[in-house]
């Protein structure tokens, strides 16, 4: 059954990318135990713009944790205390009365804040369009059955398939990396049999586009802790595995 | 006057392949020469722009979101179908074309429909090739399950999250061409305005979401691949973010809007919990293939539900329907869920749901089964709700979901403004009154990936040698000028409440009068209702903060001022429809047993709508629909 909460809100609020920041403290009155973390901010919002105030901008779209939209830390981290949950579906049945909780934009020096809680992502896509796809011009494909894909190797892609692209794993990270990012999708393309002309090169290109934004993965495993899909740290090692050999690889194709 | 919808001649089977010999083609040299704005980005823009950009065309592809993989596409749990019979049961391009005609309940485009059949099969190869990891069995080949409405196993899926593997199929198909130079991605960008010169779309005025800066952009063809309008209905299973807007804007310059009436409500969601809730969350229609549909018989049943026994329930849609049982199509399973709660026999804390019971197929195949074919939907259940679906059942209730009304389009896709399209959930083409499960998916890469690439080219190829109209022309300039007034005067407005505030009590007049049943009574009320509260919006809407800055207040500020006349020609085309069909249910139209009763004399036609001015009721023009190939009949799903 539906309880109420009243906290206390210590938000982020920054008016553009090249102003200067600040908390402010809002307190959020009644909010229904049942009301998604996000439904509580939008609580927030009816009443500053009742009294005539700006309301705070925070990322959202689908509100059901697929589209990769949401996300901000809470209490220092990304997405707030529930494992495997992205923003949009934290219920406020997570928190007690009277709590103070501290909401912030992901931070990290790739991901600039645009206004208070949203941040410019784009440097993810950027790395997809590096290599992030298997060359498939429409019409050429041959019929989906004819090449056979043992189970577990679809289902292991599927498992790095599932990331979102919410930003977590960067935000989570004490280096800012994106490796967690990069190396889901790079495994689930480069473990397929239609992933493999272009294996090396896609890696390659995808680390060195990820080097240029972001910083270095030092296996402190906090992307995956904070993942909301919990896509496992192995894929990291599987690229690195592969960027490796893509060195080599890459090299000796180039030389003949 | 509605234009011609170009049916091509010859038998059904035939239609596609000859239209695709008759149309002109534009040189492999030559598509360079031509710029396609593509608006949106979800499975059908996305694979639009890259199918465009590998076939040579310069593409600038429009997204309002900060990357092209949020479309919501991105949302489509269950799957997508495609007559590739791999279960050996029967399955055929003319029985899917077949099912989709019928589920429609008659009132969608038959050549149409046939080719999309026929290009499924196509769809699950290419996306096989890109690499999207569809559910395998231990031998290597595809799974398919059966799904909502459908008598054949022909839905292909990954896990729950079919619609994002193939949003993000596509996007990356997409992301491809960016790196080739050939498509232009535009994020933060929301088009607010079609550009017209000489009668034809030249060009689209854009507001960038971020820097608040108004542009003009221009090309040889302008695609709409921007959505449905479910979100006029405030609560539903949209994202926040969905809106009619780019379509809408296109209606007002002469495009005409088709079928607005034909909502879709989705009987497997999970029910409003409070007034706080802002969206409605679906649970994909494949968990009906498991679980058993049920009420207490008695309303007052107070016992929690594994302690009711079997004596006590009432498994309605299979005692009513023994043949489909829980797979009966949307609408029917919709309006019978409703029927039971309106009898008082709901269940959960508000008596505002019915149950979705797994305890039989879990007992029968097992926790690990049931697990791995819906553990995703059985975990979100949990956050959502605090419950846990594996011990006790499920809560469903229906939502608005999707629209199957939508631009007018003519085979080609072309809408009823030359050089303007529109592909995917956007335009009103393939699914009549009522749309199949799985069939979302399947209808918005045809259209992006198999068909507009195609048919765009007719358009074109008599064009070759013209240049894109000057953004400095006339023309964009007062279109620019007209989409600033507008943002100013929300700014200026000063009013008293959110836009949010508006869109919500718009919703419930929407929901009570043009929900699930409707009749002419309430429909009467109804515009008169939006038309007061639209006023009212103009007067009263507070909107705060800067033109010039991220300000999504000032964004749904507009999407709700396009919602209010949306809404008013939905009860319109509602009214005028005195017919029950899919998912329009006319209470006055109805069969003894309170089934959907058509009526095929008045109404086998596509009613379209033709903007005429500010305050001048649209008109309505009408597309006859000709079955050559299936002989209309009640549904019945008994």
């Amino acid at each position: 059954m539906s309880r109420t909460l009243n906290l206390t809100l210590n938000i982020w609020r920054q008016n553009g990318p090249n102003s200067a920041g600040g908390f402010e403290t809002h307190q959020a009155r009644d909010i229904p135990t049942d009301a998604s973390f996000l439904e509580m901010l939008d609580v927030v919002n009816e009443q500053l713009i009742d009294a005539g105030k700006v309301p705070i901008e925070f990322p959202h779209d689908c509100r059901e944790g697929i589209c990769g939209t949401c996300g901000m830390m809470i209490n220092g981290r990304a997405h707030g205390p529930e494992a495997g949950t992205a923003t949009c579906q934290l219920h406020m049945r997570k928190f007690a009365d009277g709590d103070t909780i501290d909401i912030e934009p992901w931070r990290a020096a790739a991901f600039p804040v645009i206004r208070d809680l949203v941040v410019d992502r784009s440097p993810l896509d950027k790395i997809i369009q590096a290599g992030g796809y298997i060359t498939a011009p429409t019409g050429t494909a041959a019929d989906a059955n004819e090449t056979p894909i043992p189970k577990e190797v679809a289902d292991s892609a599927m498992d790095a398939a599932s990331c979102i692209g919410c930003g977590a794993c960067v935000a989570a990270c004490p280096n800012s990396a994106a490796q967690l990012f990069t190396s889901a999708k790079v495994w689930q393309l480069n473990s397929l049999p239609q992933g493999q002309p272009e294996r090396y090169k896609r890696v390659e290109s995808m680390v060195e586009t990820m080097e240029q934004f972001f910083g270095s993965c030092t296996n402190h495993g906090e992307c995956t802790e904070a993942c909301p899909k919990e896509i496992s740290q192995d894929f990291i090692a599987y690229m690195n595995r592969d960027f490796m050999k893509s060195k080599v690889v890459n090299r000796k194709r180039a030389s003949q | 006057m509605i234009p011609d919808a170009k049916i091509p001649a010859g038998p059904m089977a035939d239609k596609w392949d000859n239209h695709k010999f008759d149309i002109k083609l534009v040189n492999p040299a030559n598509k360079r020469r031509f710029k396609v704005i593509v608006v949106g980005t979800g499975l059908a823009g996305a694979s639009a722009a890259a199918t465009l950009g590998e076939l040579g065309y310069e593409v600038d592809a429009f997204t309002f979101h900060d990357s092209p993989r949020r479309a919501h596409s991105i949302a489509a749990q269950g799957g997508i179908n495609a007559a590739k019979n791999y279960r050996n049961d029967g399955d055929s391009v003319h029985r899917l074309f077949y099912d989709t005609v019928k589920g429609g309940d008659f009132r969608s485009r038959e050549a149409n429909v046939h080719r999309l059949a026929q290009v499924s099969v196509d769809i699950i190869d290419q996306m096989v090739a890109q690499g999207v990891p569809f559910a395998r069995e231990y031998g290597g080949l595809l799974d398919n399950r059966s799904f909502g409405g459908a008598q054949v196993s022909r839905t292909f899926y990954a896990r729950g999250q079919t619609g994002q593997q193939l949003l993000i199929g596509a996007y990356q198909q997409m992301m491809r061409q960016v790196d080739t130079g050939k498509v232009k991605l535009h994020t933060n960008m929301e088009m607010l305005d079609v550009v017209m010169k000489d009668g034809e779309a030249c060009g689209i005025v854009t507001r960038n979401l971020v820097t608040g800066e108004v542009s003009s952009h221009s090309g040889h063809a302008v695609v709409l691949a921007t959505g449905g309008y479910g979100n006029v209905f405030y609560l539903s299973t949209n994202a926040m973010t969905c809106n009619v807007t780019a379509a809408w804007r296109a209606h007002r310059k002469g495009a005409h809007f088709a079928n607005p009436c034909y909502t879709q409500i989705h009987p497997t969601c999970i029910p409003a919990a409070d007034e706080f809730q802002s969206k409605l969350t679906l649970m994909s229609e494949s968990l009906r293939n498991d679980g058993r549909i049920w009420v207490p018989r008695n309303p007052e049943e107070t016992r929690a539900a594994a302690d009711v026994p079997e004596a006590d329930r009432y498994y309605y849609l299979e005692e009513k329907y023994p043949a489909f049982g829980n797979l009966v199509p949307r609408d029917v399973a919709s309006r019978n869920a409703k029927t039971v709660v309106d009898e008082g026999k709901g269940v959960g804390p508000l008596k505002n749901g019915v149950y979705l019971d797994f305890a039989e197929a879990i007992g029968r195949d097992g926790r690990d089964t049931i697990e791995e074919k819906y553990g995703n939907l059985f975990q979100m259940y949990d956050r959502i709700t605090g419950e846990d679906p594996y011990s006790s059942p499920m809560r469903i209730y229906h939502a608005t979901h999707y629209t199957m009304g939508g631009l007018w389009v003519d085979y080609n896709l072309m809408t009823s403004i030359p050089g303007l399209y529109s592909a995917g959930e956007a335009n009103f083409s393939d699914h009549g009154a009522n749309r199949l499960g799985a069939s979302a998916l399947m209808q918005g890469l045809a259209d992006g990936y198999f068909v507009l690439p195609y048919t765009i080219g007719d358009y074109l190829a008599p064009r070759l040698g013209s240049d894109p109209v000057a953004t400095n022309d006339p023309v964009f300039v007062e279109a620019e000028q007209a989409v600033q007034d507008r943002v100013n005067q929300f700014l200026s407005i000063g009013g008293t409440h959110s836009p949010d505030h508006f869109h919500r009590e718009l919703g419930k007049i929407i929901w009570e009068h043009i929900g699930m049943a409707r009749n002419a009574e309430g429909l009467e009320s109804a515009i008169g209702e939006i038309r007061t509260l639209k006023d009212e919006f103009w007067s009263d809407v507070r909107v705060l903060g800067e033109g010039e800055n991220l300000n999504s207040s000032l964004e749904k500020a507009g999407r709700v001022a396009d919602f209010f006349e949306l809404g008013e020609l939905m009860a319109r085309d509602a009214l005028d429809r005195r017919e029950s069909c899919g998912g329009h249910f006319r209470e006055e139209s109805q069969t003894e047993e309170g089934e959907a009763l058509r009526d095929d004399e008045n109404f086998a036609h596509v009613s379209a709508w033709a903007w005429n001015g500010e305050n001048t009721p649209q008109t309505k023009d009408v597309e006859e629909l000709k079955f050559e190939e299936v002989v209309l009949t009640q549904r019945s799903y008994k």
